[in-house]
């Protein structure tokens, strides 16, 4: 494995002093690499995303991505180090049309690279070319999914972080979604993403670390993790709480 | 009696009353979270509404209907109340700080109606030789203000009894829980709209009645009586006693009111008469900066702070 | 005579209307009423007076208005000097109370706030009203219907490019989507790349700014005093509110309308009670279209 792309390690916080979330939960994703993160609700998991993305605070701990130490770092320096965060809900500006969304999720690059950035994210994505003076709020939940991840991917970022891009979507979009992701990997972007659908992430991750009450319970490939009696029975449809 | 036991009796009486104003306050903003910007308003609706239907018969004037003393201060409460609702009925259903607008417009407005409706409130020069209760058992003024300082601690003790026990009972509770949390409280089957709606009027006609008492006193009114530097006296005796606390209207109230006179009095002594109106302006802003500084420093109050420290020590 | 009437309506509302921009524009970006807003209009009238007092009249006025250059360039540091204020208080104050979990603190901190500029601006310039020039101006006449001065075609002219630009402003920069993104969504601004604060500074200095320059434009048509802002308030948050908190267009309507009513009011109630047309205003449009006549999305800047 190449040097790791993002270690977060021991990481301590939440939203409100006294009540932490994350109790020394660590993460390492290496360059191009797709990661699961997975655990029952509560787990902390959207959270632990949150802190790394600088969003919710961190009491202890730390987080490097590439090389250099961003804990805490507020999330629009997190854009220029080539992190991207897109988060399960209200991730897109609904009062925008497509077109200003994307220039705005643009605006850390200059003129003239963020031209060429928006007319590569309409490409990619072609249903957002006829939409893109029509306000956000217009979309169905598969189309903002699609402006949500478009407008992560403008800055060309190394690492994406997805909390949930499942959540709302029909069988036939969650597998659109996860086949353009595996796609995005292939084209050398790490991937962590927050999934709930254990089955549908273990069939398209390369590793998955399982969270519990803000640490980390288990990690290690899907192939790993499904042959263990404890993730078959909690998240693989062996009887146990589904969510 | 000397002249400072005379003044001391005064000022009480002027402490008292504004305690009451602030305890209706507190219900909004110490126990339901709404900021009222024009509590003048309801103060000068309570004290104009007392003193048309107490005052006697003129040619010149819609009203003096002659009523007793109490029957007009209940006359003068509802009016403050009815003033509450429109205003209540038109803002609450919304923002929070739509209320604060749609208030600081009516303060507004009653200061132009009590101005310019001369057929009604005397217009600049106000209502004047209005009846005071019971005066006329008094072999001097001295006496009167004696047993008015007596009445005026009867209704401002009675006023608080009152709040604690409303304050104690399910309906306080649901203030509380609509305070915190407007969607739980709305989940119990309680209409949070309802209950805001309930504690604003009820708290302005408190106001009202402040008012009333106050025309009681000093038998007249005049529009002067009721300017808008009134609503921020009120506002920061409520946070120097610190909201939520009903007690601490008594001592905001004292304390605010006391800096008021000491600081008025300082500036007529000292500074030269070209200079009077800039001492104004000085004795304000003492209003803002008391405001400012406490909402930033001390945030539950003056008072209240130390209380809240003390209970965690414990 | 009712030429007279809405002519005068339509300038007063061009000035309402220029103040309830910068208000509408902090009201949906900073999620308050800060009614501070309009002793900041006081405050850049004042700057204006002094800027002029220590330059003087350097250069005669440009014709047929009743100001030059001199005035103009007292506006520029007046909205600079206005903007500044606004920054100050957001840092000593606002950005402090912003966090408490009372939402209305903030508004409350902002009346104590007016209070003290409102004071400091009396202590400093007395009480007096005041003008920047005492010229006279010829009227223009137009096809005998009712009469203007030049200062008041000015101020319309520049309401309709101030319009027009911070329109272009809003859909076109960067900036002015991350306002609009802002009033959405604050925590998204900064997960799409772009620095929040930089969003709340300039909202800041350009409402202040616009306030500045409302004020200087009511001295020019009006008169120079402490209470400008004070009287000022009620008209502009009910144009804002009339138009949908966070839309520019709307307020403009909203202001033009509020002027309107204002100066139409002397048909039905006594000029005494002009001061509270704003306030029934507020109340028919809170009893009958609480989102603004115009129905603006909850707190989004258009």
């Amino acid at each position: 494995m190449s040097m790791p792309l993002l270690t977060a390690s021991d990481l301590v916080g939440g939203y409100r002093p006294g009540l932490p979330i994350l109790h020394g939960a660590g993460i390492q994703v290496s360059a191009g690499e797709f990661v699961a993160l997975i655990g029952p609700n509560g787990a902390g998991k959207s959270t632990l995303m949150k802190a790394i993305a600088g969003i919710v605070p961190i009491w202890s701990g730390q987080v490097e991505l590439a090389g250099r130490v961003v804990t805490n770092t507020p999330p629009h320096r997190l854009a220029e180090a080539e992190l991207a965060f897109v988060p399960q809900t209200n991730n897109v500006f609904t009062s925008l049309t497509i077109d200003e969304n994307l220039r705005l999720g643009a605006a850390a690059l200059s003129r003239g690279q963020a031209g060429q950035a928006l007319a590569r994210s309409y490409e990619a994505f072609p249903d957002l070319t006829r939409f893109r003076n029509v306000p956000a709020r217009a979309l169905s939940g598969g189309q903002r999914q699609m402006l949500a991840v478009a407008r992560a991917l403008l800055t060309s970022p190394k690492l994406l972080m997805l909390d949930e891009p499942s959540a709302g979507l029909s069988p036939l979009m969650v597998s659109d979604v996860f086949s353009r992701l595996k796609a995005l990997v292939h084209d050398g972007v790490a991937i962590l993403m927050v999934e709930q659908n254990v089955k549908a992430a273990f069939s398209v991750a390369d590793r998955a670390y399982v969270l519990t009450e803000g640490r980390n319970r288990l990690d290690g490939t899907p192939e790993h993790l499904s042959a263990m009696d404890e993730i078959v029975e909690l998240y693989l449809g062996g009887g146990g709480r589904k969510h | 009696m000397t002249g400072i036991l005379l003044y001391l009796v005064f000022f009480l009486i002027v402490t008292l009353i504004y305690s009451i104003v602030v305890m209706g306050l507190n219900l909004q903003w110490g126990y339901t979270g709404l900021f009222n910007a024009g509590v003048v308003a309801f103060y000068a609706i309570g004290a104009y509404g007392t003193a048309v239907l107490m005052g006697p018969d003129r040619s010149t004037l819609i009203g003096g209907f002659g009523l007793p003393f109490p029957i007009a201060l209940i006359g003068g409460m509802a009016a403050a109340g009815l003033g509450a609702l429109i205003v209540g009925l038109a803002a609450l259903r919304l923002r929070d700080d739509y209320l604060a607008i749609a208030t600081f417009g009516i303060a507004i407005s009653v200061q132009l109606v009590a101005l310019n409706f001369e057929g009604l409130t005397g217009g600049a020069q106000g209502l004047i030789g209005l009846p005071r209760p019971l005066f006329s058992m008094f072999d001097s003024p001295n006496g009167f203000n004696l047993f008015y300082l007596g009445f005026v601690a009867c209704m401002a003790a009675l006023v608080y009894l009152a709040l604690q026990t409303a304050l104690g009972s399910p309906w306080g509770r649901l203030l509380k829980a609509v305070r915190e949390d407007e969607t739980a409280a709305a989940s119990l089957g309680k209409n949070p709209a309802m209950v805001r709606l309930q504690a604003f009027v009820l708290g302005c006609t408190l106001m009202g009645l402040a008012g009333g008492l106050y025309v009681g006193f000093i038998g007249f009114v005049s529009p002067l009586d009721f300017l808008p530097i009134l609503t921020f006296q009120i506002w920061a005796m409520l946070i120097v006693g610190g909201s939520g606390n009903t007690k601490g209207a008594f001592v905001g109230a004292f304390a605010v009111w006391g800096l008021w006179s000491v600081s008025g009095m300082a500036v007529s002594k000292l500074l030269p008469v070209q200079f009077q109106s800039q001492g104004g302006a000085i004795q304000t802003m003492l209003i803002g900066l008391l405001i400012v500084l406490t909402l930033l420093f001390r945030p539950r109050g003056l008072i209240g702070e130390s209380e809240t420290i003390s209970r965690h020590a414990n | 005579m009712l030429f007279q009437v809405l002519a005068d309506g339509i300038l007063t509302g061009s000035i309402i209307a220029l103040g309830a921009i910068g208000l509408t524009l902090t009201m949906s970006v900073l999620r308050f009423p800060n009614f501070a807003h309009a002793e900041l209009i006081t405050f850049g009238a004042y700057i204006a007076l002094a800027v002029l007092g220590l330059t003087g009249a350097f250069m005669g006025p440009l014709a047929p208005l009743s100001f030059g250059l001199p005035l103009i360039l007292a506006t520029v540091v007046a909205m600079a000097a206005t903007a500044v204020l606004a920054l100050l208080i957001d840092r000593l104050v606002y950005r402090k109370l912003r966090a408490r979990s009372k939402k209305m603190t903030v508004v409350f901190g902002s009346f104590g706030v007016s209070l003290l500029v409102r004071m400091s601006i009396l202590l400093v310039f007395g009480g007096a009203a005041t003008y920047y020039s005492t010229a006279l101006q010829r009227a223009i006449r137009v096809g005998g219907l009712f009469r203007v001065m030049p200062d008041q075609v000015f101020t319309l002219g520049l309401t309709i490019i101030i319009v027009v630009g911070l329109h272009l402003f809003l859909k076109f920069t960067r900036l002015g989507l991350a306002m609009r993104a802002y009033a959405e969504n604050p925590q998204l601004v900064g997960i799409y790349g772009y620095d929040s604060e930089r969003v709340l500074r300039w909202t800041w200095i350009i409402g202040a700014a616009l306030a500045a320059l409302a004020g200087v434009l009511y001295g020019l048509t009006v008169q120079i005093r402490p209470e400008i802002g004070f009287h000022l308030l009620l008209p502009l948050f009910a144009a804002a509110i009339m138009g949908g908190v966070g839309n520019v267009h709307g307020a403009v309507l909203g202001g033009l309308i509020v002027g309107l009513a204002e100066s139409l009011s002397i048909y039905l109630i006594p000029p005494g009670y002009k001061m509270a047309v704003p306030f029934l205003l507020l109340l028919l449009i809170l009893y009958l279209r609480p989102t603004g006549l115009f129905g603006s999305a909850k707190g989004a800047v258009r």
